[in-house]
């Protein structure tokens, strides 16, 4: 790398169920809001990156043309980065690198998203299974976090009611962060006794579908340097891609199991040797996770190197990933309290930037940041992207 | 909807998507009431649904081999709820190893009932032995077969002496 890069700015809206704003003003709300964050203008930014996943839930084609001059882009070196979930982090990835190769001093990466304007996102998403083989079974991404839950239980013993609790303390965090979807103070009866959406994934294990936009600034360490007196470093950045075919992941010859996220330790490894980082139970104290269901974070948790395989639902109820506990994992409540998807993962990197640079909420700022680990997550749960952002320089 | 105006509007776009030759010979098969898999010539991996390419080696895989009508459930779930343009709930799938391939393949498992979600997961466990069940008509399309649960002898005895 030519250059030591860092995030100056973040922006993001409020995430709710409908934003009677069209996508490109979500996506200027956004750019505006990174941009006065870090007391930068437009004029300033040497190239975009929009944040774009699946065209089909706002049903524009290439929505990122629908948006070049509300991003930023007129003018500018502009591209789309999509690969699904993981889009947001992927973009924040693509940032990093145009600024660390020394080809701009400063990036804004931006996007926004409007998953409930289509009817039904489930329709859409069984569409990214292959059309000869697959599809034609009602395959969703909820049937998918159902094929991970039957196997996490099955492989290390994970009871429902351990799934629950990650939902508890999601939406319990998400009391303490303004712009959640959904957030609230419920109990693991309530996740238990909420209607099946495909068995045992149950109505509070999922995300809801969301709006709303995002945005980060990222520059050069010159520039970091003179414009923030403590940005978030990019110290390792990481991103990993895996079949489509979820059938070939389970028994057989497989090299992995579809119960534990492979691919994601795979990348973490990549970008904690990149941050040298060797103990992260230790080493880190935020992690802002793109799980989508509760079942993908106890499994995130263990591909982390958080705890060892199949702990994670017991150290889960031990508090172990509470806000005061031993890693705060999600403290804005994370995916399953707002799920704009094209920016979802874009929007773990705005709050685990929050918590370096100390600008989190009050309630939502765990004491005390040196290191936090950001994800993002795509397709077939295929793509896993993996930033760690720091507060000291190196 | 928020107080705000929304206008309807959709798309509605038709394929023809291209099965290929390793498809075509796969569900060419089906029809004569056989599964076949692709073998890579090179690690010797039995994949369903089959590849053109070992994706592994990265090597063209060339051989085919016919894998048996049985198998295990490595994966499952049951919908009970509708989705737009999905089948009907509440409806079983899973992912079943079949006897002799590597990978496991999806499909409806239709002789379980359904009412008690419960009970229904039980019956479809991690484990449970399936077969493969051909349709009467067959199209040479991936649904000219389901899977059905084996009944285990011991359940089976149970309920001939009842």
């Amino acid at each position: 790398m030519k250059t030591k890069a860092a995030i100056v700015g973040v922006g993001q809206t409020h995430y709710k169920s409908y934003h009677n704003y069209t996508l490109p003003e979500l996506s200027m709300q956004a750019a505006v809001a990174a941009l006065d964050d870090a007391g930068m203008t437009i004029n300033d930014i040497d190239a975009v990156v929009y944040s774009m996943g699946p065209s089909e839930f706002l049903g524009v084609n290439e929505p990122d043309k629908w948006c070049v001059d509300a991003a930023g882009g007129r003018d500018n070196p502009f591209m789309r980065i999509h690969t699904g979930g993981a889009t947001g982090l992927s973009a924040a990835q693509a940032g990093f690198h145009h600024v660390a190769a020394g080809l701009f001093d400063a990036v804004l990466v931006v996007g926004a998203d409007k998953v409930r304007e289509c009817i039904d996102s489930q329709q859409v998403l069984n569409t990214i299974w292959d059309p000869l083989y697959e599809r034609q079974f009602g395959l969703t991404t909820i049937t998918m976090a159902a094929f991970q839950a039957v196997r996490h239980m099955y492989r290390y013993g994970t009871k429902e009611e351990q799934m629950a609790l990650v939902a508890v303390r999601s939406w319990g965090n998400a009391c303490n962060n303004p712009v959640a979807h959904l957030k609230g103070h419920i109990t693991v009866d309530d996740v238990m006794t909420s209607p099946y959406y495909c068995w045992p994934v149950k109505k509070y294990d999922m995300c809801p579908s969301s709006a709303g936009g995002a945005a980060i600034v990222i520059v050069s360490k010159k520039k970091a340097m003179k414009l923030s007196t403590r940005p978030a470093w990019i110290r390792g950045c990481s991103e990993v891609a895996n079949t489509v075919f979820l059938g070939d992941q389970m028994g057989g010859r497989s090299e992995m199991d579809f119960a534990d996220s492979d691919i994601l330790a795979m990348a973490a490894k990549a970008a904690y040797s990149q941050a040298g980082i060797r103990n992260p139970a230790k080493e880190i104290q935020v992690a802002e996770l793109y799980a989508p269901f509760t079942v993908c974070e106890l499994s995130m948790v263990e591909a982390l190197g958080f705890c060892r395989k199949g702990e994670s639902g017991r150290l889960n109820e031990e508090g172990f990933f509470n806000m005061n506990g031993g890693i705060a994992v999600n403290p804005s409540g994370g995916t399953l309290c707002a799920n704009a998807i094209a920016i979802t993962a874009l929007a773990r990197v705005c709050d685990g930037a929050l918590q370096v640079m100390g600008k989190a909420p009050p309630k939502m700022q765990v004491k005390n940041v040196r290191n936090a680990v950001c994800t993002g997550e795509g397709g077939s749960f295929q793509f896993h992207a993996v930033m760690v952002l720091s507060a000291d320089y190196y | 909807m928020n107080n705000g105006m929304t206008l309807r509007g959709g798309w509605n776009v038709a394929y023809n998507y291209a099965v290929g030759t390793t498809g075509k010979k796969f569900f060419d098969t089906l029809i004569e009431k056989k599964i076949i898999a692709t073998k890579c010539s090179k690690c010797g991996l039995v994949v369903l649904p089959p590849r053109s390419f070992c994706e592994r080696c990265f090597v063209p895989a060339e051989e085919w081999v016919e894998v048996g009508k049985e198998g295990t459930i490595q994966a499952f779930t049951i919908v009970p709820v509708k989705f737009e343009s999905l089948p009907d709930p509440p409806y079983a799938i899973a992912y079943v190893l079949l006897d002799g391939a590597d990978t496991a393949l999806v499909n409806f498992v239709r002789n379980v009932d359904l009412a008690d979600l419960n009970n229904a997961a039980k019956q479809l466990a991690i484990g449970r032995r399936v077969r493969v069940v051909f349709e009467k008509r067959r199209k040479g399309t991936i649904n000219d077969f389901h899977y059905e649960l084996i009944e285990p002898e011991q359940a089976k005895r149970q309920r001939l002496k009842k």
